[in-house]
């Protein structure tokens, strides 16, 4: 794992001597983290990354998982859907089952510690058995600007009780009586996914995946889904053909074991048959180091959604220094401020013309990225993402001053 | 000249926590609404926050009321006023409230027809600054160990010690101006740096510029 020096050539010298000072003030406190999966999924590699950090930081970290059986998970997956805003069944059965569920954890975790980050549905009710004198923060990480309201009314019981909750974007807040935080997701610079390769590096992976670099390349890297919008993708491409040299190339997982994500990689190929400048790539899920092979050796990188919860495949684009085109949906305008750190469309029409003028003026193309990267060191590294907990940590300590003097 | 100070400038930071408000603004009468019942930290966030994190661009935007203005409702003329409003200029917070009701209030009573409304999910959404100002190892005595420290605190502090010290005693004076005047006397220092704004320059450059400044004080001051 690596140690929080290492990180200072991605975040800058300055952002690791400030962590270390707010760390200080927290030094010897116990910080414990509940989420419902030690593995797989955003909230765990966050955790398994930052939580060492905070170790080496002086605080003391702890990580607890909620348990349950098939039946809890079905139903807290519910949740999840209809809090996301997909219309789902919830009978007072399933609500009750949450409830059980949860009281039998209460009975098993844990739950000593001076601040607590709650992260998501699964765990929320376990504010029922809060030590006293601690601090509960409730961690939102889905976006609930279209959630369903049996759900939420259900969970809001529980989070209103909280001293403060955590979102990802402005948009997705709620009325609550407690206050609330943006504090955006982040990527980890020194990840597979997005550590630093060399140009030899780069062009091995390439040749072995076989994506010939005679032409500049722009890509997609996303799975096939069409709130991601391929088809659209392969449109705008077919576009800008006539006036261009350049080479699509999607990238995906093989959707084996997604009927949609089958059907939607079909019509991909199907759109692509014939043209011999258009690859579409199925990749294993682990394929971290070829998918930053291939954002850098990308000239322009595409996120062209149609609805994103934060989008941080965008983040992990920018770190590249390569111009992003991407849609205009979810937390992705918090990442690309339009025309300075990258491109926001809303159509096929403005994203043909924006891979057009961006093949075509380099030198603007090239500001764009080295300012997104910028953007992203500043804004959405997990370095940042950890200051911004400890800061958390620390308001709620100190009395919740407006203006806090360290 | 004093060659060294017995009173060492302490470079400090300023980090912030992002509180969201819940309050939205769907046009401008919402926005004037708004900006007339926010306080202090909600103008800190949406005017000082704004500069600060988008150093690196250039052009830089200039407050995220004139972002929205410009680019979301797209009323042109208002956003360029908006964008005119010199914010460091300001000695309070209050003002710079003041300065922004008064620009959009003038600008709903000259242009009294229906009004633009953003679609959803493009509303403007007032947000809170919770500020934290912390130390930082760097400390200064004299011209030489000042840059020496320039050259390395973050670019938070830079602003912090710059532009937003203009907000607190004594007023409308920088931190590193007061210091050497007070000091060393020097008023040579002062009147450059009070002449930076941070719209015409990223933050690092800015950087930049202060290193030149004092450089160029050398070697006057070793003559002593």
């Amino acid at each position: 794992m690596a140690k929080i020096d290492e990180y200072a050539p991605a975040a800058g010298r300055s952002a690791i001597e400030e962590l270390k000072i707010i760390a200080s003030k927290l030094k010897g406190k116990t910080i414990l983290n509940v989420n419902s999966t030690a593995v797989g999924g955003g909230v765990a590699e966050i955790l398994s990354r930052m939580l060492p950090m905070m170790t080496e930081l002086g605080i003391k970290p702890r990580w607890e998982l909620i348990k349950g059986g098939e039946d809890f998970y079905a139903v807290t997956k519910k949740f999840h859907n209809a809090l996301h805003g997909t219309r789902q069944e919830l009978t007072a059965a399933d609500f009750q089952l949450y409830r059980d569920t949860l009281k039998a954890n209460m009975e098993s975790i844990n739950l000593d510690a001076d601040i607590a980050l709650i992260h998501d549905p699964q765990p929320a009710g376990l504010i029922d058995k809060k030590p006293s004198g601690a601090k509960w923060i409730w961690r939102c990480h889905i976006d609930l600007s279209n959630r369903q309201s049996d759900v939420w009314d259900f969970l809001h019981g529980y989070i209103s009780r909280y001293d403060a909750a955590v979102i990802s974007a402005p948009s997705f807040s709620q009325e609550l009586p407690i206050k609330q935080f943006q504090v955006p997701p982040s990527i980890d610079p020194l990840a597979d996914k997005n550590k630093e390769l060399t140009d030899t590096e780069v062009s091995d992976i390439m040749r072995r995946l076989e994506i010939p670099m005679d032409k500049p390349l722009i890509s997609q890297v996303s799975r096939f889904d069409r709130l991601k919008d391929p088809l659209g993708v392969i449109e705008a491409f077919k576009k800008i053909q006539p006036y261009v040299t350049a080479r699509l190339l999607l990238v995906g997982g093989s959707a084996d074991d997604d009927p949609e994500g089958s059907q939607v990689l079909a019509e991909v190929r199907a759109a692509a048959e014939g043209n011999p400048d258009i690859i579409v790539l199925c990749l294993p899920p682990t394929s971290n180091i070829e998918i930053n092979a291939i954002q850098r050796a990308s000239t322009i990188i595409l996120q062209k959604s149609l609805k994103e919860g934060f989008g941080l495949t965008v983040s992990e684009a920018l770190w590249k220094g390569k111009p992003v085109i991407a849609g205009a949906v979810g937390g992705i305008p918090l990442q690309i401020t339009h025309k300075y750190s990258g491109i926001l469309t809303r159509t096929i029409e403005g994203t043909a013309y924006w891979m057009k003028r961006l093949l075509h003026e380099p030198a603007y193309a090239k500001k764009l990225g080295e300012n997104g990267r910028e953007h992203v060191r500043e804004n959405f590294l997990l370095t940042r993402h950890l200051r911004d907990y400890l800061l958390l940590a620390l308001y709620l300590e100190s009395g919740r001053q407006d203006f806090i003097h360290l | 000249m004093t060659e060294k100070s017995n009173d060492p400038f302490r470079f400090c930071t300023r980090l912030s926590l992002t509180e969201v408000t819940g309050r939205k603004a769907s046009n401008i009468t919402e926005l004037l609404e708004g900006i007339k019942a926010a306080d202090d930290a909600i103008i800190y966030h949406h005017t000082h926050r704004f500069i600060k994190q988008s150093h690196h661009l250039v052009p830089e935007g200039a407050n995220d009321f004139a972002y929205w203005v410009a680019n979301t409702v797209q009323a042109d003329r208002l956003g360029e006023e908006l964008t005119s409003i010199d914010i460091v200029q300001y000695h309070s917070l209050a003002d710079i409230r003041d300065a922004f009701v008064k620009m959009l209030e003038r600008h709903i009573v000259e242009n009294p027809g229906p009004m633009r409304t953003v679609a959803p999910c493009r509303e403007f959404h007032f947000m809170r600054a919770i500020r934290f100002s912390l130390p930082t190892e760097c400390a200064a005595i004299d011209y030489a160990s000042f840059i020496e420290c320039l050259r390395n605190v973050s670019v938070s502090s830079l602003y912090l010690h710059v532009f937003e010290a203009r907000l607190r005693p004594p007023y409308g004076v920088d931190d590193f101006s007061h210091w050497f005047k007070t000091n060393f006397n020097d008023e040579i220092v002062g009147k450059e740096i009070s002449r930076l704004d941070p719209y015409s320059y990223t933050l690092e450059s800015l950087r930049q510029r202060i290193i030149r400044i004092i450089e160029h004080r050398l070697p006057e001051v070793s003559r002593g």
